[in-house]
């Protein structure tokens, strides 16, 4: 019997959990070392993909995604060898993305080409913003011209490179994000992820929104209207939004990360890596230590995983509605019925697709454009109490 | 046994903080009644509420033994009585089983609208009364003031007014002693037939109901039977005792004496409090003058958040009836909240302890929706019905006209904030009657509707006075007003919960601010929600709650999964507390606020 994970797939996450500094609007696991032994981090991540490796056997892997933190500062080495060790350890697809987060300073410019050579064939770069002032106001080390530059070596030394941009940034207007867009759509990028900025608490504007001190940040409607911008100006520039917050030219989607939409396996390897795995008709979710040293020091004794629960059926199909209606594609009706060991509400479908939130098509239900700005209701909606 | 001479009965008279349980404490602990290790703060405010609050809901009675400066061995009655003014019944009732009273003024405040109140309910019972100036311990204290409002505001002569701190005990003694000199010997005849003023009863967990008694003439003991004058029933005296405050058992009570019997009595509701109690075989005459039982005048819906409590709280309120035979209740279901029960309370502090009794000790959560009063509601073929929930209203055209029951408002407050407080009192349709000064302090007395009291007046009151102000109230009767039924209506569905009975000329003002405050209190949706106030089919006030444009999270990846679904998880566990009406969730705390009035 076909396994519900084989619907989204197989990825491998590794995180590294370092940068040179910490953004203030960043609420991922980073941290700032003053030094890193990196031979003893990559013997670690090898131990814990052994490890993994034992516990899936066989599985074939469409992805490998390094993120962060900043892995632009791995060690080229480090990276090459984590790949060969995937390698070593499960069969690998025939079109295998491995993708690298990377900070478009000259100096992670410098070493793309190494990069590329052990085997990254896509990196996402970590633009921000095209202006100068509000790259510095979001604590960004790079400055435009650096990352116009970076992204020019990226575009030769890789098949695919996307990069994110944040909006509804402080002081921004709708009419200077639909400017600062455009320009980026020029840039012949095949992928875009365009976030709007969130504060997030236990970050540094996190405390200052709290504090009433981060000012100018635009009102909910100005935001939705630079949504609403983000997704015209995308599209006719040519740019699906196969998801909430990402654009690609057809077939340049982002593979990895729809192994988490299409709510397939994924093993998370390194600090606070989350993770999804199958084994004998269970579905478990993993969690490993957040602390780097903490992490390491597990790992070299036994495991970093201090985390593995088994997911209830209703667990799973909300992540996996949760998930999938992210996506322009939907999800399947009948997947969802088979994890959840019910049927969808009816009456909740029909209700939203009056609202002209939600649509039916055959198996698949799928958020509309208006749905995808209201997802959290439609999902609380479909789902709620 | 003690013959009446040396028996003295009295109660307390004071305004809330005025320092009342404080200072029966120390009158209970300078005459050694209670062993120094068992003496708590406030030993006479049972319920943990009327701890918390500082306030005495049920009478409370203890005896004191007291040796005077005489050497002669005197028993003291006291009585400590609720003092807040929804509790004034059980005052007055209270009143009529003692003699005498202290006055108790805070020296440092002066004489409040509450001490007012009950000082004349004392004087009505023809009490004579002690005045006690306390907390001399205060630096603020101002005895020569106080004493001048006693005998400006009061009319009573204050010449030997007791200075007095209960916190330190001084003036103590003093109090005790002119309690035996100043106040009267009880009167009775113990050869007379048994004649025993039923002054108050309580539910105890283990004994059933728990009677209090003033015998007036005769003698009960245990084992006798006796019969309930006005509800005829009779039973057997199985306990006769004493409250020193713990109860303690006695051979028997004679003239004069007050004290608690238990029978067999089932609940509270059996026992109707200013009976007459007798012996079966050998009854009284006469039955003493009857008092007249409580009415609820503030009516409001309490409902469970969530609505598999039903039964709990029906359970929670049986419980609660046993001991408060004030507090009625009847079965409701209303459309937008459910199962419930409309309750009468006799006021709003009522409603507030009752309520939060039902939710700390029976852990409940409840809805509460507006209180409202007793509208008397005349048809066109002349009948009289009694409305209790607008939601009840019968259609217009069949009206003929409607009353509402106005309150005589007696307000005691400094000169600075009488300006506001006229003004508030008009905004409520007052009709001023009285406007005195008493130095710098102002007593207005406003004839006012009743329904713009019962909600959140005192608040106003409070906050425009800077908590200066005190306020009481008397109902005085019903008259007719030009009143109609305002619904709101919630995305073009009628929500009965909100629904009340206002002026016509302060409908438009009402309904506009309370579809104003409904477009704060209701979250957006993924549509517009139109908000409107309407009386009959003609809306008279209306705003748009406009449609959620976005909430999507923008980030969610393989890490973010556990987050969004336990989030997802929270976001269904608070919808509990919202209600749904139509396709519009509304949040528990919109039933209550909607209606609270800024101005």
């Amino acid at each position: 019997m076909r396994s519900d994970w084989q619907n989204g797939g197989f990825g491998i996450y590794v995180h590294w959990p370092f940068c040179e500094a910490k953004c203030p609007y960043c609420d991922f696991n980073s941290h700032v070392a003053r030094e890193i032994d990196h031979p003893r981090w990559l013997r670690a991540y090898l131990k814990e993909i052994e490890a993994y490796g034992a516990a899936l056997p066989g599985r074939v892997v469409s992805s490998v995604f390094f993120g962060g933190g900043t892995p632009s500062l791995m060690q080229p080495e480090v990276v090459a060898a984590v790949i060969e060790k995937i390698r070593e350890t499960w069969p690998i697809a025939n079109d295998l993305e491995v993708t690298l987060e990377a900070n478009p300073g000259s100096v992670e410019a410098g070493r793309f080409r190494s990069y590329r050579e052990g085997g990254v064939s896509r990196v996402s770069m970590g633009v921000q913003a095209l202006n100068n002032a509000d790259l510095r106001a979001l604590g960004r080390l790079h400055s435009v011209e650096e990352a116009r530059a970076a992204f020019e070596t990226a575009r030769h030394a890789f098949d695919r490179v996307s990069f994110d941009l944040i909006y509804a940034r402080q002081r921004q207007t709708p009419e200077s994000w639909r400017q600062e867009l455009s320009e980026a759509v020029n840039m012949v990028v095949d992928h875009l992820s365009l976030y709007q900025l969130t504060i997030e608490q236990g970050t540094a504007f996190g405390d200052r929104y709290n504090a009433g001190r981060l000012k100018g940040i635009p009102e909910d409607d100005d935001a939705a209207q630079m949504y609403e911008i983000t997704q015209e100006i995308t599209q006719k520039a040519g740019y699906d939004a196969y998801e909430v917050s990402n654009h690609a030219r057809p077939g340049s989607e982002c593979r990895h990360n729809m192994v988490y939409w299409r709510y397939g396996d994924y093993v998370g390897i390194g600090p606070g890596a989350h993770g999804r795995i199958s084994i004998d008709g269970s579905r478990f979710a993993t969690e490993a230590l957040k602390q780097p040293n903490a992490w390491l020091e597990a790992t070299e004794r036994s495991t970093g995983e201090k985390l593995r629960e088994a997911l209830t059926a209703e667990d799973q199909s909300t992540e996996m509605l949760l998930m999938g209606l992210r996506l322009s594609e939907g999800v399947s009706i009948s997947r969802f019925e088979a994890l959840a060991g019910s049927p969808l509400d009816q009456e909740r479908i029909t209700e939203l697709d009056e609202l002209g939130v939600l649509g039916v098509s055959g198996d698949k239900l799928m958020a509309t454009q208006k749905g995808r700005f209201v997802l959290n209701s439609v999902l609380a909606k479909l789902l709620g109490g | 046994m003690t013959d009446l001479a040396h028996i003295r009965n009295f109660s307390i008279v004071a305004h809330i903080d005025h320092g009342k349980s404080t200072l029966a404490d120390r009158l209970i602990q300078m005459t050694d009644t209670v062993a120094e290790r068992d003496m708590k703060e406030q030993l006479l405010d049972a319920m943990d509420i009327e701890r918390e609050r500082g306030i005495t809901i049920k009478a409370n009675t203890v005896r004191i033994d007291y040796t005077a400066d005489n050497g002669e061995q005197y028993v003291l009655n006291l009585i400590d009585t609720p003092g807040h003014v929804d509790f004034a019944y059980e005052v007055s009732r209270s009143m009529r089983a003692v003699e005498g009273s202290l006055l108790v003024v805070d020296s440092t405040q002066g004489v409040e609208a509450q001490t007012l109140a009950n000082v004349y309910q004392a004087i009505d019972a023809d009490h004579e009364l002690i005045p006690v100036l306390n907390k001399i311990d205060l630096p603020a204290s101002d005895l020569d003031r106080a004493a001048e409002q006693i005998e400006d505001v009061i009319g009573i002569d204050a010449s030997g007014a007791i200075p007095v701190s209960a916190k330190t005990g001084e003036g103590i003694r003093e109090t005790l002693e002119a309690i035996v000199h100043h106040l009267p010997p009880p009167a009775g005849d113990e050869t007379a037939p048994l004649k025993a003023m039923l002054v108050d009863s309580k539910y105890d967990l283990y004994l059933g109901v728990v009677v209090l008694v003033r015998i007036i003439d005769g003698r009960m003991k245990k084992g006798d039977r006796i019969k309930m004058m006005q509800t005829g029933a009779t039973y057997n005296v199985e306990r006769i005792g004493v409250f020193r405050p713990a109860m303690t058992v006695v051979e028997s009570l004679g003239p004069g004496e007050i004290g608690f019997i238990t029978a067999s009595i089932k609940q509270v509701r059996d026992t109707r409090v200013g009976d007459t109690i007798t012996h079966e075989k050998k009854p009284c005459a006469e039955a003493l003058p009857g008092f007249k039982p409580s009415v609820p005048v503030v009516f409001c819906g309490l409902f469970p958040v969530d609505s598999a409590q039903f039964e709990d709280l029906r359970d929670a309120i049986d419980k609660l009836a046993l001991n408060d035979a004030s507090f009625s209740f009847e079965m409701e279901s209303s459309a937008a909240l459910g199962f419930g029960f409309r309750c009468g309370f006799l006021g709003l502090l009522h409603l507030e302890v009752i309520r939060d009794r039902i939710e700390r000790e029976y852990d409940i959560e409840l809805i509460t929706t507006a209180p409202s009063v007793i509208y008397h509601v005349y048809t066109k073929d002349g009948e009289m019905l009694e409305l209790h929930n607008p939601a009840d209203m019968p259609d217009m055209a069949n009206v003929d006209h409607i009353e509402e029951p106005r309150i005589k408002a007696t307000i005691l407050v400094p000169d600075e904030f009488l300006g506001d407080v006229l003004k508030l009192c008009q905004d409520r349709r007052g009709i001023q009657e009285e406007l005195t000064y008493a130095g710098s302090r102002a007593m207005v007395v406003y004839d006012l509707p009743l329904n713009e009291v019962v909600f959140d007046f005192y608040d106003r009151l409070k906050s425009v006075t800077k908590g200066y102000a005190s306020f009481d109230y008397q109902m005085t009767g019903y008259r007719e007003d030009n009143l109609v039924k305002m619904s709101i209506l919630v995305n073009d569905e009628p929500v009965d919960a909100l629904s009340t009975m206002v002026h016509r000329d302060r409908a438009e003002m009402r309904g506009r601010a309370m579809v104003e405050k409904l477009k704060d209190l209701i979250p957006r949706h993924m549509f517009k929600i139109p908000i409107q106030a309407a009386i009959g089919g003609k809306v008279i006030a209306r705003e748009t709650l406009s449609a959620m444009r976005k909430d999507v999270t923008a980030k969610c990846y393989g890490g973010d999964a556990s987050r969004k679904r336990k989030l997802l998880d929270k976001q269904k566990a608070g919808k509990k507390k919202m209600r749904q009406f139509g396709k519009v969730d509304i949040p528990q705390e919109a039933f209550i606020s909607a209606l609270k009035m800024d101005g």
